[in-house]
């Protein structure tokens, strides 16, 4: 059953499975874990982020096409459900949800399909310059659209009032936690993350993922069998652009807030990219561990540097070095020793390791 | 008579693929190696593992009797290899002048090269002085193949590799090769060269080795292999009195 | 075979009498940016300002391919995609800043001479700077991932991160300004049809002049030595290149570092330009130099050259006729160029 479940694509190591394990069940059980605002909000981004990224693995891990325009997409997502909500002024329902995320699911596929049959006219190597091209013009005209988008400033508005955090339907704390809204809307990301996941995890391991790899392996040739190349490439594209739009949205659902620097910013870009890269591409449960250790180092890196830089307060190059302000030193370091070091990811790693059920790799 | 180039057991691997199987190769200094086989039996990959453009995954290769096996491109081919591939290798962006200057390694502008040598190419291939500054992607097939191999010519060198020099040529064309070659034989350079043209491969070889699947599976005189008619078919499907 | 050495001089110097069919320099691309200046006068309406923007458009247009000219050699020789050549700008601007200001005393006096002292001192000082950072980055970053695209992109991403920290570690991160030397400021009134006169800033002016020397330095390089000839052929044909005994991993260090320099002194001049400078500038400018080297061709000088010219140019007028459109421009224009020509303005292979 399990083995439906993940659509016969297994972790194939113990540590691995154990690793995922012990996400998935910190992921569950978090608001009861872990109290403060703070905790709970690293553990939604890692929720938004698995999903995000897992849509990236699809396109880089399994289709083999590097693109820059992901957080555009991502964007779009948010902003569409930012300004629906925003619009509606303290009267937000699911109605206006569903307005704003149909409205970006269909901007995306419009973007996703025009970028995706633009391919077929440069080289692989053009088509990522372009995709940084036009994801950096889409971020000047989100800020430029000021009264639209909130200009740099972003969006805040009303959720649903299931999900808002003064909705309180019990009396009495379960498990000593008091259920509100917004325990209810990080359960509802939660399932819809793990849904997504799955379907994901089915997709690639389908007669359609399969053709993606084939592509990815050696397109003269995929294109000598009778596939129509540009076509599957196209169709990857927009489904990984789909399912940026929804974690999009349902970032703006758990924030509250939209603005340049959650959603469209290059920074955000390189996050993905560094998780998909650490965590390992092709695997799509390099999404899952990579997630969570950069959302983890993203948060409480800063807090350890902090630790550091006062115990070696004083020492000249070095303090300044260990300073709280260069954790993105640190970690783009990290990210560099990581690409030469663990080419595969943390997941190839894990499965190179012994403890593997089956003998074949 | 020592072995200008000699190849003992050398296996390449291009990615997955396993494409010569261990190839012995003694070519004689001073005499002209033709290296004939069906297409796919290996002949360019041997000359290009040789210069080093694909590295052997094992045996041994010898220049004279120096190891040239771990050696990058760049090195072998200061040795004094020089080598035409298949596809020529012409810059079409640059002009005939060019091409000579970079075949001199010393020399740094048309100026340096060696007159009489730049002279008995003229003599030889005379489009090459007639279209001496136009851009070589602007010649014609014939041309281009000439300028290939007076590039490689321009420089004394000890062992010339040409793969396929006849290849899309005319009839009058090839006769010119011919004359060319048949020079470099008079000044006994040492020449390894792989052929179709099996009328070409008769009037020029000395020696001959035949490859197939990734493996020599005949050496010997070429003067042998043309006189021996079952011979010639059981190795390459034809006879090489068959003009081609 | 005759002995007779040829007279010196006969070597043919002129192409000649043969005629080969379409042996002609492509100058389309050329005439279409003479087409864009030209165009540009009757939408702006005014000879002066016509004349102003032309001057900041090709001034910019320069700074921008004296940063690029580096970078898409880089990718014609060795296939080496460089997304971390904006450390190379921002290192060079902020040397530049502190050269500037260490020679306080040059740039604010009255003296032509000091200033552009001052100003010379700053350049060749980022260049250097630039050109070791390029040495350390190849050999460290670039060189261990060499054949392999995927991991190039992010890998010197990564190294441009690192080093834009850096720079915030030693210069702090805040903006920090770039004082224009006296001989530099203000403009010089060009007398126009109609009685008005034309202001064009002297620095532009500067700037355009430097641009083309270095434009004339590069193409004298790559078209009259040896060198240049191995870089040409490189950029063609690699293989081929090494096969004939030169060592082309050497030449690419060479080029990588060289273009390296390039980008400190188009640091140098970007920060003029703007008269400050931030750590981001790198990372702000990566982007319009892909669009550059795209729309001209990778690996192709005067297609970077044309692609720069037509980006600063369309920056400027478009910044002038229809400023929410500006930043749209850029990627506009290399859209409408590769529906035209795929490949870029002047394809290398």
């Amino acid at each position: 059953m399990l083995n439906r479940l993940l659509s016969h694509d297994l972790p194939r190591s113990r540590w691995l499975a154990a690793a995922l394990l012990l996400i998935a069940a910190a992921l569950l059980l978090a608001p009861f874990l872990f109290h403060g605002a703070k905790a709970l909000n690293v553990a939604a981004k890692v929720l938004v982020f698995i999903l995000l990224v897992a849509s990236y693995d699809l396109l880089l891990g399994y289709a083999g096409i590097v693109s820059f325009a992901h957080t555009m997409f991502f964007g779009i997502g948010a902003y569409g459900v930012a300004i629906a909500c925003a619009r509606a002024g303290s009267g937000v329902g699911w109605g206006h949800v569903a307005l704003g995320l149909g409205g970006a699911l269909a901007l995306s596929l419009l973007l996703s399909l025009v970028i995706g049959l633009f391919s077929l006219r440069v080289k692989a190597i053009f088509f990522a310059m372009i995709t940084l091209a036009v994801a950096s013009a889409f971020q000047t005209l989100a800020s430029q659209l000021s009264e639209l988008t909130g200009g740099e400033d972003g969006l805040s508005y009303k959720v649903p009032a299931l999900l808002s955090p003064s909705y309180e339907p019990f009396d009495a704390p379960a498990f000593g936690l008091m259920i509100d809204g917004k325990v209810i809307a990080y359960y509802g990301l939660f399932v819809v993350v793990a849904l997504g996941f799955l379907a994901l995890l089915r997709v690639v391991n389908s007669p359609f993922g399969r053709v993606l790899q084939a592509i990815r392996e050696n397109d003269f040739r995929a294109e000598a069998i009778g596939y129509r190349v540009v076509v599957w490439r196209t169709l990857a594209n927009v489904l990984a652009a789909a399912v940026a739009t929804a974690a999009g949205a349902l970032l703006a659902l758990w924030l509250r807030y939209t603005g340049p620097d959650t959603t469209l910013s290059f920074e955000v870009m390189l996050d993905i990219l560094l998780i998909v890269v650490i965590g390992g591409m092709g695997t799509l449960y390099g999404a899952v561990l990579g997630a969570a250790l950069f959302v983890l180092a993203q948060n409480y890196l800063q807090d350890l540097l902090a630790l550091g830089a006062r115990a070696l307060e004083g020492v000249p190059v070095l303090s300044a070095l260990v300073s709280p302000d260069r954790w993105l030193f640190w970690l783009g370091l990290g990210f560099v020793l990581c690409v030469y070091h663990f080419p595969s990811g943390v997941v190839g790693r894990l499965r190179a390791k012994p403890g593997r059920p089956a003998a074949s790799e | 008579m020592t072995n200008a180039l000699s190849l003992e057991g050398v296996h390449t691997h291009v990615g997955p693929y396993h494409i010569l199987h261990g190839v012995d190769l003694h070519v004689p200094a001073g005499q002209v190696t033709m290296l004939l086989g069906r297409n796919g039996a290996g002949k360019t990959s041997t000359l290009r593992t040789v210069m080093g453009l694909w590295p052997a995954s094992a045996g041994v290769l010898r220049f004279k009797g120096q190891a040239i096996t771990a050696m990058t491109t760049p090195e072998i081919a200061r040795l004094g290899i020089a080598y035409v591939p298949e596809t020529m290798g012409i810059f079409s962006e640059l002009t005939v002048r060019d091409h000579l200057v970079l075949g001199a390694r010393a020399a740094r502008r048309a100026e340096d090269l060696d007159r009489t040598r730049l002279d008995w190419l003229f003599g030889l291939f005379p489009a090459l002085h007639k279209f001496w500054l136009h851009p070589a992607g602007k010649l014609s097939g014939g041309q281009k193949q000439m300028l290939a191999i007076a590039r490689a010519l321009i420089a004394p060198c000890e062992l010339l590799l040409v793969d396929e020099p006849s290849k899309g040529l005319a009839p009058a064309m090839v006769m010119k090769l011919i004359e060319a070659f048949t020079e470099l034989k008079r000044q006994r350079c040492t020449v390894l060269m792989v052929e179709q043209n099996l009328a070409m491969a008769k009037a020029l070889g000395d020696r001959v080795a035949v490859m197939d699947n990734g493996r020599i599976v005949h050496t010997g005189a070429m003067a042998e292999l043309a006189d021996d008619e079952v011979l010639q078919q059981r190795l390459l499907g034809l006879s090489l009195g068959v003009a081609a | 075979m005759t002995d007779s050495p040829l007279p010196t001089g006969s070597l043919p110097t002129h192409p000649g009498e043969v005629a080969l069919p379409g042996a002609r320099f492509d100058a389309r691309p050329l005439w279409l940016l003479a087409a864009l200046v030209l165009l540009a006068f009757p939408l702006i309406g005014n000879g002066a300002s016509w004349l102003t923007l032309t001057a900041a458009g090709l001034a910019m247009g320069l700074i921008v391919f004296i940063m690029a000219s580096g970078l898409t050699l880089v990718f014609g020789l060795m296939d080496v995609l460089n997304f971390g050549h904006g450390v190379f700008i921002a290192a060079g601007a902020f040397v530049g800043t502190s050269v500037l200001a260490g020679m306080a005393g040059w740039v604010g006096s009255a003296s032509a001479l000091q200033n552009l002292g001052a100003v010379a001192l700053a350049m060749l000082a980022a260049m250097a700077v630039a050109a070791a950072l390029g040495a350390a980055f190849e050999r460290v970053i670039v060189r261990p991932v060499y054949g392999q695209h995927l991991k190039q992109i992010l890998i010197t991403m990564g190294g441009m991160t690192v080093g834009e920290e850096l720079i915030k570690l030693i210069w702090g991160p805040q903006q920090l300004p770039m004082p224009m030397p006296e001989a530099l400021r203000g403009a010089v009134l060009v007398p126009w049809f109609g009685g008005e006169a034309a202001a064009v800033e002297k620095y532009r002016l500067f700037a355009v002049v430097l641009g083309l020397a270095v434009f004339a330095g590069l193409l004298w390089l790559l078209n009259r030595t040896k060198l240049g000839l191995l870089v040409r052929a490189g950029v063609q044909d690699r293989e081929m290149v090494e096969a004939l005994g030169y060592r082309v991993r050497r030449l690419f260090v060479g080029v990588f570092v060289a273009g390296s320099a390039l980008a400190g002194l188009g640091g140098v001049l970007w920060g003029l330009y703007q008269q400050s400078v931030v750590p981001q500038i790198g990372a702000q400018l990566n982007t319009l130099l892909f669009i550059v080297i795209i729309m001209g061709g990778l690996g192709s000088t005067l297609g970077c050259f044309v692609g720069a010219l037509a980006v600063g140019l369309m920056a400027n007028y478009t910044g002038f006729l229809a400023p929410k459109l500006a930043l749209f421009s850029n990627i506009g224009l290399m859209v409408a160029v590769l529906l035209w020509r795929p490949q870029g303005l002047y394809p290398v292979r």
